[in-house]
């Protein structure tokens, strides 16, 4: 059923199912493939279905299955005729990465990492049921979803710098907090500066290795370099402002017609009241997110200055990967607006783009792409080549290939504790459990999808960076 | 039997049965907090009322396991059981009182956090006299 049409390029012909208005698009490996379910090739034939897509439903290296699209999904809708969907989203809105780099070696750091971790474990609340320690009121609820990082820049949680680089500067436009219900926002308010479970977390790591020092220098990177990773989303607010849109886009569906495969692909043609309301919704969320991570990235910044006083922690950069986003691609020799739906894939401009940074303009966004707990970590950088391919898109992550009931079954919390420990890798979770459903061993390795997004020119490898203790929910 | 669980890589997807449509969406909730907790450490000791409506059944189910997280994250409530009262002319209507309590720290441990129902693959399959009632279910974590 899938035809290689290139080296790490799968074609998904129309016609494998009814409906399907363009081919889909697998940028895989062969080996990477082979782990990849029936379902989530499903999935990318489900997203072809959609009114206006354009060129392919696309999914990336680490595809596996989700709801609505696969992880690993992107897919662009026309204005004209398209359609917006949150099942191309995701609940956990601009769940996301963002990496802040030290002038510090591993040298400095690894003698004091087992307080290091528990301190920030301490101060940066996470696990099921953590509330924040910040106590924001609704106007101030209302900023953050309006503006984003810059409500918390504001409220003095970081600087200007740290705006120029996050993705959309940290600000999704478009926000519209009246389509933010109340229970979003009593979800939301306690949640605000936290890190929330899963598969989200706090790493402290080093650069391991650096593949491209040019680039790797224009990004502040340099061998042995320590460096913290921040993954999380936007908590019960993204979660709840989807399950309020997705029941009212279930019910545009049958109003404008549209055929779906999967429930969860609800979706509603753009300009109309309810793709427009979900949209002012998911980028308040997006803002939300943003918002927290800046707040975290705070936090952070005056643990590490308890232990090491005056130090200097720059904001590489911060990615989205759950987000649907407007933005301007050739299509056919014309530039054409879009809604680009990533749904676990990162954003990867190249220095074509004026979205990148201007201190990164000549060489391209950076892209962030965690590992697994206790896993490599890599920083990538944009390649215009990805224009061409995937609307500019890339993986986010490795991807899952054991269910958490199968590694609970598998793995002890106290086992992986241990074997981590022994690598020389700190770990503090609330509950031992998720470290049995989040075991290494869980997920696809992630320096073979990187591989493959290196090698299809989608995104460049820079660096490698290797774990030396975690904080998770 | 009241629930099972499916094979699901990323998510958790789960079948919940009944021999009526209220024991189904009770098993249902019974199976969602078993997913984040061991449901015999909480104490029913307060009472969450749930009122809500929706057009099909299909619609208020998803309703009433989003309504129940909702709970779960705003107000820390978890539960261990339900008196659930459906009625339907023109709409279909629930009336549930959920027992259960705060999250207390002390007592509670939990494994996995939902983050939602989602609607993919959700269905709500009507029983006869020779099978159940069945909802299925695949909630984002």
């Amino acid at each position: 059923m899938l035809n290689k049409v290139d080296e790490n390029i799968y074609e998904l012909p129309i016609g494998y199912k009814d409906g399907m208005r363009v081919p889909g698009r697998i940028f895989i490996s062969e080996s990477l493939l082979e782990m990849v379910e029936p379902g989530t090739i499903e999935q990318v034939a489900n997203v072809a279905t959609l009114p206006g897509i354009v060129k392919y439903s696309m999914a990336m290296p680490d595809a596996h299955l989700g709801y609505g699209f696969p992880i690993g999904g992107v897919a662009a809708f026309r204005e004209d005729g398209g359609v917006i969907s949150p099942g191309g989203v995701g609940f956990d809105i601009n769940c996301g990465v963002r990496l802040l780099r030290t002038d510090l070696t591993v040298d400095e750091v690894r003698p004091v990492i087992s307080d290091l971790i528990e301190s920030l474990f301490k101060e940066i609340p996470s696990g099921v049921g953590a509330t924040s320690r910040l106590h924001v009121s609704d106007s101030e609820l209302t900023e953050a979803f309006v503006t984003g990082a810059r409500w918390a820049v504001e409220q003095g949680y970081g600087t200007d710098e740290d705006l120029e680089h996050c993705e959309e500067n940290g600000c999704l436009k478009g926000a519209d907090p009246n389509q933010v219900s109340t229970k979003a926002r009593k979800r939301g308010r306690p949640q605000f500066g936290t890190l929330g479970s899963g598969n989200h977390f706090l790493e402290v790591q080093y650069v391991g290795e650096v593949y491209d020092e040019r680039i790797a220098r224009r990004f502040g990177l340099f061998k042995n370099q320590v460096t913290v990773m921040i993954h999380c989303g936007s908590r019960g607010a993204g979660h709840q402002i989807c399950t309020d849109h997705l029941e009212v886009l279930s019910r545009a569906v049958r109003k404008y017609n549209i055929d779906l495969p999967d429930k969860q692909l609800a979706c509603a043609p753009i300009g109309t009241p309810e793709a427009t309301n979900y949209f002012g919704a998911m980028a308040a969320a997006a803002n939300y997110a943003w918002a927290n991570r800046q707040i975290i990235a705070h936090w952070t910044r005056e643990v590490f200055a308890k232990y090491f006083g005056d130090v200097e922690m720059p904001l590489v950069y911060d990615v989205a990967h759950n987000v649907a986003k407007i933005e301007e691609h050739m299509v056919d020799g014309k530039l054409e607006r879009l809604y680009v739906h990533r749904k676990g894939a990162t954003r990867s401009f190249g220095p074509s783009r004026r979205e990148v940074p201007q201190d990164y303009r000549d060489v391209g966004q950076p892209l962030l792409i965690p590992g697994s707990m206790g896993t490599p970590s890599y920083v990538l950088c944009g390649q215009d080549r990805a224009l061409d391919l995937t609307f500019g898109s890339a993986c986010h992550g490795s991807g899952r290939i054991m269910s958490r009931s199968q590694a609970k079954k598998t793995y002890r919390g106290s086992d992986v504790r241990a074997s981590l420990q022994r690598e020389g890798i700190k770990v503090m979770a609330t509950e031992s459990a998720v470290l049995a459903e989040e075991a290494p061993e869980v997920y696809k390795p992630s320096h073979e999808v990187v591989e493959v997004v290196h090698a299809l020119g989608l995104a460049k490898k820079v660096a490698q960076m290797i774990p030396l203790g975690v904080s998770k929910g | 039997m009241q629930y099972e669980f499916l094979e699901h890589t990323a998510d958790v997807k789960f079948r919940a049965y009944g021999s009526s449509p209220e024991e189904m969406l009770r098993n249902a909730a019974l199976a969602m907090f078993s997913v984040m907790m061991d449901t015999a450490t909480i104490k029913p000791e307060r009472v969450w009322e749930v009122e809500l409506e929706a057009e099909d059944l299909e619609s208020l189910a998803y309703r009433w396991l989003s309504e129940l997280l909702f709970l779960f994250s705003a107000e820390m409530a978890v539960f261990r059981d339900f008196d659930i009262s459906l009625s339907h002319n023109d709409m279909w209507r629930l009336n549930a009182r959920a027992r259960g309590e705060h999250i207390d720290r002390r007592r509670h441990s939990f494994e996995t956090e939902i983050k939602a129902v989602t609607l993919h693959q959700f269905e709500v399959r009507p029983g006869d006299s020779n099978s159940p009632w069945m909802m299925q279910v695949v909630l984002d974590v």
